[in-house]
């Protein structure tokens, strides 16, 4: 197992790099000077020429594009990711205070969304080619096909605007915070994200299940005398795990693309709102911290990915 | 894991004919094709379907209901809503197809060179196409949107470049199953080049199952172009969208008091890319029978 | 003669496939005494483990089963409900597969799947009890060191340690009836001999009859007491091993035997018969193994000849049987 995720981890983090150079070239694509986005707009504008001139040889913007790179790339690790243009807040900051409400957002919508995947899914390969399977199949080209925003349209009218359920905006009220004043913002969004990304996700638990359920072992539990409830959750459910747990941990910065539609739909605090008015205000520096911020979900989803790998496989795991 | 290659039809029938049959068995894969004509020759004929001009403002009849003059009604700077509509599904289209034509075109030059490579080449292209799967396209395109500017060409290069790796995969899946088959290894011998090669063996081999996928990337290329449009970063105004015609129902007022507004269009995109994924999902049935049972 | 342990008559199986339906299986009858080792033999796809798995109702739901009796110590197993036949399975009735290595479930221990074999059959259900079992049973098939090697997977085990988990689980309660369907096929022949002894051993100490499918005639002269001959999807021959080594009364026979310059040798390895075995979804018509018999004729081509009563507990399905009495 040890040499499995060192190769792992190695093949991760070196891909990383190659996606901080991609993102380097972006910001040297980017209009304007680039020590505006890693100087306070304040300092920038009241600052004389020859301040200016000394912060743009510490920050190596004279130099060679290679010394530009490293001196940017250890900034960045180091929780440097400049200032927004728009506010001259520093990056990291304004990054960090979206992310748990996306990360809220993403979980509630993970769960629900196996919370549709796994019973249909198991219940499809169970019953395959009956009435029930094919509603499974339609659900969840439905669920891939239909657009999150549109799906958020209609849920907006239907729930908010008509019967007055649920909010669709924000992710509290500030005149009556509370728990349950949280669910109740979070329902619609976390719903709608849900079902977006349950139709993959079921596919997955379907087609591994259909091949678990064919496999030998499912026929000795059976001469065993085990009941078909036990055959499917403790024996077959188990083995198909294995693919299907992998692939979601995988498909975890998927979820985040629905995220950052909805997030803007229903005006959610999080790094999709924040990602997505940040492009249309050019605020430059905070689209690049939030580039990097991607490259470091991706990898962690993956490592993530390996290590439920040699957790669930006994055949990977270590003794 | 190995890509599984696509059996040769049994012997005595066409594969075509047969594939066809099972295709025709799909219901809702046929219906979808019957819709997805529809739209294509209502996107085709839009000028003289509409009776409007799609860019034609007429503040005076701004926000008007459904009507006999404006059968889905007009927007908020007098716009026909049926003409925007008809307008968009080109564009909506034009990019699903021009995007899958890039995967597709990516994907099997790097899917064959890595089979018939193999080695690190082979490792190579397998790692690339890993890692442009595990990001999520929307995402970087937004990322990318913003900080070279939206356009309709940037954003057809970026679908079609986080679609290629399911083709790649595939075309390398058939290249090295086909590298293993004697009239491959004899024609190589009698001095067939690459090129030769994937004329002759590995396009018609993997066309099947390119198909498939290529269908599938349709049909995500048209949801995402209406997703990127939806939050401005796509096609811009005054040209319209399907998607970007929904941005403007944004605001609660819009979408309580102006259905006709965003309905029409969120309509177009769910159905069309419905009816592209059903077509998908038939014609996978169709040229890979076991994956049906 | 005393009630039969298993009786099967008119057993029939089709499939559905895309090719048309294939009949594996068509008219089957067979007869298990107690106590008694009965081997079905035959070439590769002539019905014996489609035969084997209709007993306990195992076959996928694609099959097509029709008989007019499968009866377990006179209890009707084609009628009888689902949770009854759960108490007969693993219980009464044992059984091992071919393949240990895909029979086995590959994230349960080896001890947790013993256990769960006794714990699905306890009247009060006692998992510590069902796990001491395990060990005492692993122990019994001699699995060295079974306290440690529970706790460990399928993939830690050798293929014939596999098996020998397997024959664990198979007799864990004590069963009447034992089905060993290629029990040694997927293992070195090394491995063979010392499954084959544990297995003879376990049916000398259970007293469990054994329905014993193989390809190996070295294993039928060594362990059966009774030879029932499998070709197309139908009995073709049945009789007491030595009468059949004998004697045998039907040209398919006589061709499986022929061919053994030496006991130990495959069926497969040898091909001994020329010629292929029918396609099942469309047999040939009249006898199913004219095509390749040599003393087919043109009765044989027309006429189906039924599996008729030879002599005393030996029957044989060939119209011409007679000559082979003469000629031995
Ligand atoms: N699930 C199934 N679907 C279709 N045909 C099947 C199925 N299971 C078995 N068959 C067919 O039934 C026939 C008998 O198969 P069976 O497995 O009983 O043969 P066998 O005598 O056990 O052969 P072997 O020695 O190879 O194990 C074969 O022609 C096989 O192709
Ligand atoms: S019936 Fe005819 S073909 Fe069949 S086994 Fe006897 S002799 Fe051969
Ligand atoms: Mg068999």
């Amino acid at each position: 197992m040890g040499a499995f995720l060192v190769r792992r981890l190695s093949i991760n983090v070196l891909v990383f790099f190659l996606i901080t150079i991609a993102v380097f070239a972006l910001v040297h694509k980017t209009p304007g000077d680039p020590i505006a986005m890693q100087i306070p707009a304040d300092q920038l504008n009241s600052g004389s020429a020859d301040f200016i001139a000394q912060k743009r040889a510490e920050l190596g913007l004279d130099r060679s594009l290679v010394v530009q790179y490293w001196h940017w790339l250890t900034n960045a690790l180091h929780g440097d990711l400049g200032y927004s243009l728009l506010n001259g807040r520093p990056v990291t900051e304004l990054l960090g205070e979206r992310i748990g409400p996306t990360i809220e957002l993403m979980g509630v919508g993970l769960l629900i969304s196996l919370l549709i995947a796994f019973p249909l899914g198991i219940l499809a390969a169970r019953r395959r080619n009956s009435w029930l399977d094919y509603g499974a199949t339609v659900v969840s080209l439905g669920s891939v096909s239909i657009p999150v925003f549109f799906v958020a349209l209609i849920v907006i009218y239907v729930f908010t605007l008509k019967f007055q359920w649920f909010p669709s905006s924000g992710i509290s009220d500030p005149t009556n915070p509370g728990l349950l004043d949280s669910l109740h913002h979070l329902v619609l969004p976390a719903l709608i994200l849900g079902f977006g990304n349950s139709g993959p996700f079921m596919r997955y638990v379907r087609s591994s299940m259909i091949t678990e359920l064919d496999a030998d072992y499912v026929r000795t539990a059976n001469a065993k005398g085990a009941s078909p409830r036990r055959v499917v959750l403790r024996h077959a459910f188990r083995n198909s795990l294995i693919p299907v747990l992998t692939v979601i941990a995988t498909n975890l910065p998927q979820l985040l693309a629905g995220a950052v539609v909805i997030e803007q739909v229903f005006a959610w605090p999080g790094m999709g709102q924040l990602a997505v008015s940040s492009v249309n205000q050019h605020d430059y520096s905070v689209i690049v911290g939030f580039a990097l911020l991607i490259a470091i979900i991706v990898l962690l989803s993956n490592l993530l990915a390996d290590v439920l790998y040699t957790v669930v496989d006994p055949r990977v795991r270590l003794r | 894991m190995t890509t599984t290659t696509l059996a040769a039809a049994p012997a005595g029938r066409s594969p075509t004919a047969a594939a066809l049959r099972r295709f025709r068995k799909h219901p809702a894969a046929v219906v979808s094709v019957l819709f997805i004509a529809l739209v294509v020759l209502a996107a085709i004929f839009a000028r003289p379907l509409s009776g409007h001009d799609p860019n034609a403002i007429d503040l005076l009849s701004a926000r008007t209901g459904p009507s006999g003059d404006h059968l889905l009604g007009t927007d908020s700077t007098g716009r026909d809503v049926l003409s925007r509509l008809l307008f968009a599904g080109r564009i909506s289209l034009g990019v699903g197809i021009a995007s899958a034509v890039i995967a597709v075109v990516v994907g099997t030059l790097l899917g064959s060179i890595a089979g018939l490579l193999g080695g690190w080449v082979d490792g190579l292209v397998m790692r690339l196409a890993d890692v442009f799967m595990s990001f999520p396209s929307l995402v970087v395109i937004v990322v990318v949107a913003g900080i070279l500017g939206p356009s309709v060409l940037t954003m057809v290069i970026a679908i079609g470049l986080f679609q290629w790796p399911v083709c790649g995969r595939i075309v390398r899946g058939v290249t090295l199953s086909l590298r293993e088959q004697e009239f491959v290894l004899a024609s190589r011998a009698t001095g067939a080049g690459p090129l030769w090669l994937m004329r002759k063996h590995i396009i018609p081999a993997a066309l099947p199952p390119v198909s498939v996928v290529a269908t599938l990337a349709v049909a995500q290329a048209i949801a995402l172009e209406a997703t990127l449009s939806f939050l401005g970063l796509g096609v811009q105004p005054p040209a319209s969208s399907w998607g970007n015609m929904l941005t403007d129902a944004q605001s609660l007022t819009v979408i309580r008091s102006e259905p006709w507004l965003w309905l029409s269009p969120g309509i177009a995109v769910a159905l069309t890319v419905l009816a592209v994924n059903f077509v998908g999902d038939g014609l996978r049935d169709a040229v890979d029978p076991r994956s049906a049972s | 003669m005393t009630e039969p342990l298993l009786q099967i008559k008119g057993l029939s199986v089709d499939f559905r496939t895309d090719d048309g339906v294939v009949h594996a299986v068509t008219d089957v009858s067979l007869a298990v005494q107690p106590g008694e080792i009965v081997a079905i033999v035959g070439e590769s796809g002539s019905g014996k483990t489609v035969t084997a798995m209709s007993v306990l109702r195992l076959l996928p739901k694609a099959a097509e089963v029709s008989a007019d009796a499968i009866a377990f110590r006179g209890t009707d197993l084609r009628t009888l409900s689902a949770a009854r036949l759960r108490a007969i399975r693993g219980g009464p009735v044992g059984m091992i597969f071919q393949d240990p290595m895909t029979a086995l479930n590959p994230v349960m221990t080896i001890g947790g799947q013993v256990a769960e074999a006794v714990l699905l059959h306890q009247r009060r259900p006692d998992r510590k009890a069902a796990w001491r079992r395990a060990v005492e049973l692993l122990g019994l098939v001699g699995v060295p060191d079974p306290a440690e090697r529970v706790k460990q997977y399928p993939h830690e085990f050798s293929g014939g340690m596999r098996q020998r988990a397997m024959i664990a689980m198979a007799i864990a309660n004590d069963p009447d009836l034992i089905i060993a369907d290629e029990p040694t096929t997927a293992l070195d022949v090394t491995i063979q001999a010392q499954v084959l002894a544990l297995l003879r051993k376990a049916q000398a100490e259970t007293g469990a009859a054994t329905i014993l499918i193989t390809h190996d005639l070295g294993v039928v002269a060594e362990l059966a007491d009774r030879v029932v001959v499998m070709y197309a999807g139908r009995v073709v021959e049945s009789a007491g091993v030595r009468e059949l080594f004998a004697v045998p009364r039907h040209p398919y026979t006589k061709g499986l035997l022929a061919s053994l310059p030496r006991m130990d040798l495959d069926v497969d390895q040898l091909d001994p018969i020329p010629g292929n075995p029918p396609n099942m979804a469309a047999p040939p018509a009249g006898c199913p193994f004219h095509p390749r018999c040599p003393l087919a004729r043109d009765r044989c081509r027309t006429e189906l000849p039924p599996l008729l009563e030879i002599g005393v507990g030996r029957s044989s399905a060939c119209h011409f049987h007679d000559e082979l009495a003469v000629t031995a």
